[in-house]
């Protein structure tokens, strides 16, 4: 076989990973395989490649049997790809004369039977070495990096990331799609497990955000596109109209005051629709920014255009425009955090709990609201029907463990249960019953909180709740039963409680698909957008320049959200300050003399990559904005589109290696 | 003897046009006869296999071969002017990729001989009668070709040099091939001698398609009218267009009709029909699989559609069970 790039003289190796990779392949017989194939000069198995004798191994091999490619089988590429990468430069090659196996999540990890994956080994083996026959030599390259970033959602994990960039000295969009920032947290009365006041942890960083020099914060506004590359995206933002010109608005309420609906009379958000607000309205007190708007679903203005007008007439610094527009801006950054959040199942989801039909039943949510010092009722846990509860139950797991709604444990639920139950017993003096399925307090002090907690008197009751319903023995049939089995005792137990509730699992907010879309980050099934590697690069996604905090990556409790978001912004810091980008240079190209300016190829990149150009006819690929996804390469009729790493020689080569099993089965046989 | 380069153009499954393209060179024919011997052109010359067999091994300058191989006697005249010649040309779709007689690799032997011989309905073969490769009467023994299983393309039976491509090639192909041949500059073995780029490179209606094309059906030339000015493509005529070599003029777009691709892919395509396929692919507007089976509607054929030239050359070759 003779290579225009020169003599092929591949060194392979096989890592046992400890026994991961060895317990499960014959690593010896696959090394003993791999000597026998095509231009194979050196192969070894070793314990751990990835390790310092490893690399070292790789290193003198080349240099004393003048190797001219590596092949090394091990674990995903994700792993140690670079490693093994670095490993080839140091002996002298280009990086590129490199290919990987996946052996271990591809193989050992994922099969049963030894002798299996040991042929299966065989057969990713002989592909690779194949393969690096073709390979190029390749180079990165540098691109610079903008300094700005872009953080989307104004939660806490949106908070701590924004701070911590700007007080590192970094320009910071802050976008939250709500009229205020705080998120979920500026609902809650108190935190577990210790109990301080939520608010009281919030509410500075959320005027630190306001105030910060570095911080541009933008409320009532959405990401609406995202285009470029890391260290050089283009957000497109929409800014919703208030009504009410930001700038001017010094959050007086005056309007409010003035508004012709002299009642509140509208189901008030912020309070989980447990108190009302006009259509001028304020979302809570301590909401940043202290601007107020105005909601055009409730306006009398917007309805029927027949209002006089008396929030307008009030404001003496006329920050009422009931013209407004949405406004959209375009602005320039180098990296995004997404800190989108969650939201809670929805309770009529499972509708044997009675959410909306009883009035007893409540979302924890709302008992937020309702225990909390500036919630509706002031903190005094007032029912629907004006009566104070004696009884509560308190049900886990509502949305969550449950094949009809969420497979996932929501990990938070059970605390919080923990903690409601603490505070309405504190509120109320009722007895409090919790219904779990298990008690799951991982974490520090946890299991300290939950022990002490139940100390105070609280029952617990292991079993899922199979019904609850208006109790008939009480003649007002206000009285609810929970109906459970206790699977400790293995009884059926019907409780009466005045008061259900519901603690609700956390799921992906409803256009979590539209966003991971516009932002081509990737999720999992249940739609939690995926880290780029649950260990080693957990706040990543596989879009580089985008990461991840908070629970728009799955259920967590607010101190793992800050770590996550602090985690964030230290990996922001890292790009940001490191000026440049090495982009991987698997990317695709146009030879020009060969496109024929068919156009097949300029609609289908999702980066937006290729342009035509009219005085050419041809059509031209920007190789910084190339992901090398290979789309245009599949399209391109006449096959003028090449892509580095991926051309066809290269898997053509990789096919007919893998598909030449015939010469196994005559040299393997297992006597 | 003439000192003159020595030629033959032999046929082997083909329609003729081949043929017709030489014709076709016109009054250039006059230049090509005074400067080479032509030794074997059954369709136009009066020579025998007999004359070819008594010349000496390699003594021949270039034979164009057109045609597909199908029978013994197609691929035991192919094997005797390949020792005869220097070069080797397969010429044409059907000699290049296996043509138009090359469709018959989706079919048995079988299923194809009792179509032809019983059930076409334009056959009246009471006795159901078949040709034999052997007949005796008289004492006399006539022989036919034996037909092989499936058909191949030339360099799969024999060495080929060269390739002249198209149904037919256009002449000026034809007349820059034999003037390489003169000149002695040859390229490198293996080469296409046609441009090395796409049909689009050299279509007058190229500026016309858009550059967000997206098919959300595809029509049939005999059901639809042609709006001569727009590329066909974008009016969701299947145009092989892009996914062709280029060197015709684009004549059938010219003249309104989609390519069928008898130029064969590019150097780069492995696959002719593959490639356009996933390229067209890329380009359907469908939300769900119900959208795309109505697209599909429009292509009721689809070997035929994208591998109308080349399913022997293709990397399918031919049905896997015939």
């Amino acid at each position: 076989m003779e290579k225009k790039n020169g003599q092929i003289r591949i060194g392979f190796y096989i890592c046992h990973c400890g026994s991961n990779i060895a317990s499960m392949v014959d690593v010896a017989k696959v090394s003993e395989y791999a000597a026998s194939l095509p231009n194979v000069v050196v192969s070894k198995d070793y314990k751990y490649m990835c390790s310092d004798p490893g690399q070292e191994m790789i290193i003198n091999d080349i240099k004393e049997n003048n190797l001219t490619r590596v092949v090394v089988a091990a674990c995903s590429p994700f792993l140690h790809e670079n490693t093994f990468r670095n490993a080839t430069f140091q002996g002298g090659l280009n990086q590129f004369y490199f290919q990987m196996v996946n052996t271990r999540e591809h193989n050992a990890w994922v099969h049963l039977e030894a002798m299996a994956t040991t042929e299966k080994a065989l057969d990713l083996v002989r592909a690779a070495i194949y393969r690096v026959a073709e390979h190029k030599p390749l180079e990165r390259k540098k691109v610079p990096i903008h300094p700005d970033v872009l953080v989307l959602g104004g939660g806490i994990a949106g908070i701590h990331s924004a701070l911590t960039l700007a007080n590192a000295g970094k320009k910071v969009y802050l976008v939250e799609r709500e009229p205020t920032i705080g998120g979920h947290m500026a609902m809650f009365d108190k935190t577990f497990p210790t109990l301080d006041c939520a608010a009281c942890i919030l509410t500075p960083k959320m005027s630190a955000v306001k105030n910060h020099p570095n911080i541009v914060l933008w409320t009532y506004a959405e990401i609406v596109g995202l285009d470029g590359f890391v260290g050089s995206y283009k957000a497109k933002i929409k800014h919703k109209p208030r009504y009410i010109i930001e700038e001017l608005c010094v959050g007086c309420n005056d309007c409010i005051e003035a508004c012709v609906y002299k009642e509140a009379r509208f189901l008030d958000e912020f309070n989980q629709g447990l108190s009302k607000r006009k259509p001028v309205y304020m979302p809570f007190p301590q909401a940043t920014p202290q601007i107020v708007l105005i909601d055009p679903e409730t306006c009398i203005h917007f309805k029927s255009a027949k209002c006089s007008q008396t929030c307008v007439t009030s404001c003496e610094r006329n920050a009422v425009d009931l013209q407004q527009q949405p406004r959209f801006e375009e602005i320039e950054v180098g990296t995004v955090i997404v800190a989108t959040g969650f939201k809670p199942v929805d309770a009529r989801k499972v509708p044997y709990y009675g959410y909306g039909n009883f009035p007893g039943v409540y979302t924890a949510l709302e008992v937020e609201r309702l225990i909390n010092a500036s919630g509706p009722t002031q903190g005094e846990v007032v029912l629907r029907d004006g009566s104070h509860p004696k009884t509560i139950g308190i049900v886990h797991c509502v949305g969550s463990r449950d094949k009809h709604t969420n497979q996932w444990c929501s990990r938070v639920c059970c605390l919080y249960s923990v903690k409601l139950a603490h505070l309405l017993k504190e509120h109320t003096g009722a007895d409090i019953y919790n219904f779990y399925i298990d008690m799951r307090t991982p974490g520090k002090m946890m299991e300290e909180f939950y022990n002490r907690i139940a100390e105070e008197g609280m029952k617990f009751i292991r079993g899922r709740v199979a019904d609850i319903y208006p109790d008939r023995d009480d003649p007002q049939r206000k009285r609810l039963i929970v109906k459970a089995e206790d699977t400790l005792i293995q009884e059926i137990i019907k409780i009466p409680v005045d008061m259900v509730v519901l603690s609700t699992g956390l799921e992906p907010r409803e256009d979590a698909q539209e966003v991971r879309r516009m932002l081509n980050i990737t999720c999992s099934t249940e739609g939690f957008y995926i880290e780029r590697h649950p260990k080693l690069a957990p706040v990543n996604t596989f879009t580089d320049g985008i990461f991840l905090a908070g629970c728009c990556q799955g259920p967590k409790d607010i101190p793992d959200t800050v770590a996550q978001a602090g985690a964030a912004a230290a990996e922001v810091l890292a790009l940001i300050d490191k000026g440049y980008i090495e982009i991987e240079p698997n990317t695709a190209y146009i030879n020009e003399e060969e496109c024929s300016g068919c156009k097949s190829c300029v609609p289908l990149c999702p980066y937006t990559a290729i342009s035509y150009i009219e005085e050419k006819k041809k059509a031209f690929i920007n190789e910084a904005l190339c992901k090398g996804c290979g789309t245009c390469v599949a399209a391109c009729p006449s096959g003028s589109i090449i892509q580095n790493l991926f051309e066809d020689e290269e898997i053509f080569s990789e096919i007919e290696g893998i598909l030449n099993f015939r010469n196994i089965q005559r040299e393997m046989s297992y006597a | 003897m003439s000192e003159k380069p020595k030629i033959a153009l032999y046929w082997c499954a083909s329609c003729g046009g081949c043929e017709e393209s030489v014709v076709d060179l016109a009054e250039d024919i006059l230049f090509v006869v005074d400067n080479v011997d032509i030794v074997l052109w059954p369709v136009g010359l009066d020579f025998k296999k007999k004359d070819v067999e008594a010349m000496p091994d390699g003594s021949i300058v270039a034979s164009l071969i057109n045609g597909a191989i199908r029978t013994t006697e197609q691929e035991e005249m192919a094997r005797m002017l390949r020792r005869k010649s220097q070069v080797v040309i397969a010429y044409g779709a059907c000699a290049q990729l296996g043509g138009i007689p090359g469709l018959a690799n989706q079919f048995s032997l079988e299923t194809i001989l009792k179509f032809v011989y019983e059930e076409a309905p334009s056959v009246v073969n009471e006795l159901k009668t078949r040709p034999l490769e052997r007949f005796k009467d008289n004492g006399r023994t006539t022989e036919l070709p034996g037909l092989w299983n499936v058909v191949r393309t030339l360099d799969q039976v024999i060495d080929v040099e060269y390739y002249i491509p198209g149904c037919p090639p256009s002449p000026k192909l034809l007349k820059e091939a034999v003037l390489a041949l003169l000149s002695g500059h040859l390229p490198p073995v293996g080469t296409v001698l046609a441009p090395d780029i796409a049909l689009c490179e050299e279509c007058s209606k190229k500026d016309t398609k858009p550059t967000d094309l997206k098919f959300e059906s595809f029509k049939r030339t005999h059901l639809w009218e042609v709006d001569p000015e727009k590329c066909l493509l974008s009016q969701g005529f299947l145009c092989m267009g892009p996914a062709t070599r280029s060197g015709c003029g684009a004549l059938c777009v010219e003249g309104n009709m989609p390519c069928t691709g008898c130029y064969g892919p590019t150097s780069r395509v492995r696959d002719q029909g593959a490639k356009f396929l996933s390229s067209i692919s890329s380009s359907i507007g469908a939300d769900s699989v119900e959208d795309i089976d109505k697209i599909l509607v429009g292509i009721p054929d689809p070997v035929g559609t994208f591998y109308r030239y080349g399913l022997p050359g293709s990397m399918l070759k031919r049905k896997v069970v015939l």
